[in-house]
């Protein structure tokens, strides 16, 4: 008689095969932070896309927030191990920002009030995978989860959905940004587990 | 303001670990604004995802350091220098 073995699965993980390797699930909102939280008022806020020719596009927060609204519903994974399954947001796809933008550039450089940068590849922010968010549960993004606006990419690690976002730089070349140049990883795909430098 | 980061003196066992002195008992000079302090007085953020010591005058960021498995990397761009100071 033959037997047929299902092999050894390991113990059931709460958020099954939504949560990356080594993620654990949380239900609160942990608040991490590099620096003083930034207090930007709508009225002194701007976000702008400069080109690797120099052009920059530039909305107020009148014009961003009469573009077309669209309500993501993602998990998001942090590169310290925890993941949260469903966040609610509200915000612009980038690509509405990006449709009057002409520009060959391979990599961006994202900046945010306060300093802090982050790099990825332009095609990460396009087709669907990346906002620019004022929104979550509901509620205006509080300043201490990167209030008035973040970016919202969630199919990398969350430290590249910059909080405080101010603008985007295209680039010809990748630059490395603030956590990059410290020995975190320069893509960050939480699917392969890619935290430090050199994973 | 509350205080949402710790002092330099949350950098002493991290750093203990990568220098046989106490850096935090160093005098490091801000790069960005030049005030010169010691270590132990940098407002600091973290510990996760790393450590950020800022200036307690101007908040630029003066020390940065990331503790992985099997690696640590430090970041000391926005310090000037460091004064150590060390018996004759």
């Amino acid at each position: 008689m033959a037997i047929v073995s299902r092999g050894f699965r390991g113990r059931p993980r709460a958020g099954g095969d939504r949560l990356p390797p080594g993620q654990y699930l949380v239900e609160d909102f942990p608040v991490l932070s590099a620096g003083p939280t930034p207090r930007v008022p709508t009225d002194r806020w701007e976000f702008a896309i400069d080109t690797e020719e120099g052009e920059t596009h530039r909305w107020s927060w009148q014009e961003f927030m009469a573009l077309p609204q669209e309500r993501p519903a993602v998990d998001i994974h942090c590169v310290t191990r925890w993941s949260k399954l469903d966040t609610h947001w509200e915000g612009v796809s980038l690509d509405v920002l990006f449709e009057d933008v002409e520009s060959a550039a391979e990599y961006a450089l994202v900046h945010s009030y306060g300093g802090y940068t982050t790099n990825l590849p332009v095609e990460d922010l396009l087709d669907g995978k990346a906002w620019i968010v004022h929104r979550f549960d509901g509620e205006e993004l509080a300043p201490v989860h990167g209030g008035p606006a973040r970016l919202l990419v969630p199919h990398l690690y969350f430290w590249k959905s910059a909080k405080w976002v101010r603008g985007i730089r295209l680039l010809n070349e990748d630059w490395p940004g603030f956590w990059e140049t410290a020995g975190y990883h320069e893509y960050g795909d939480p699917w392969r587990e890619q935290r430090y430098e050199g994973d | 303001m509350t205080a949402d980061h710790l002092d330099g003196n949350a950098l002493a066992g991290p750093l203990a670990e990568l220098f046989a002195v106490d850096v935090t008992a160093a005098t490091g000079r801000c790069a960005s604004c030049g005030l010169a302090g010691p270590i132990a007085a940098l407002h600091v953020y973290g510990p996760e995802p790393g450590l950020v010591g800022r200036c307690p005058g101007c908040e630029e960021v003066v020390l940065r350091l990331v503790r992985g498995p099997g690696s640590a990397w430090l970041d000391l761009r926005g310090a000037l220098s460091l004064r150590v100071t060390l018996p004759e």
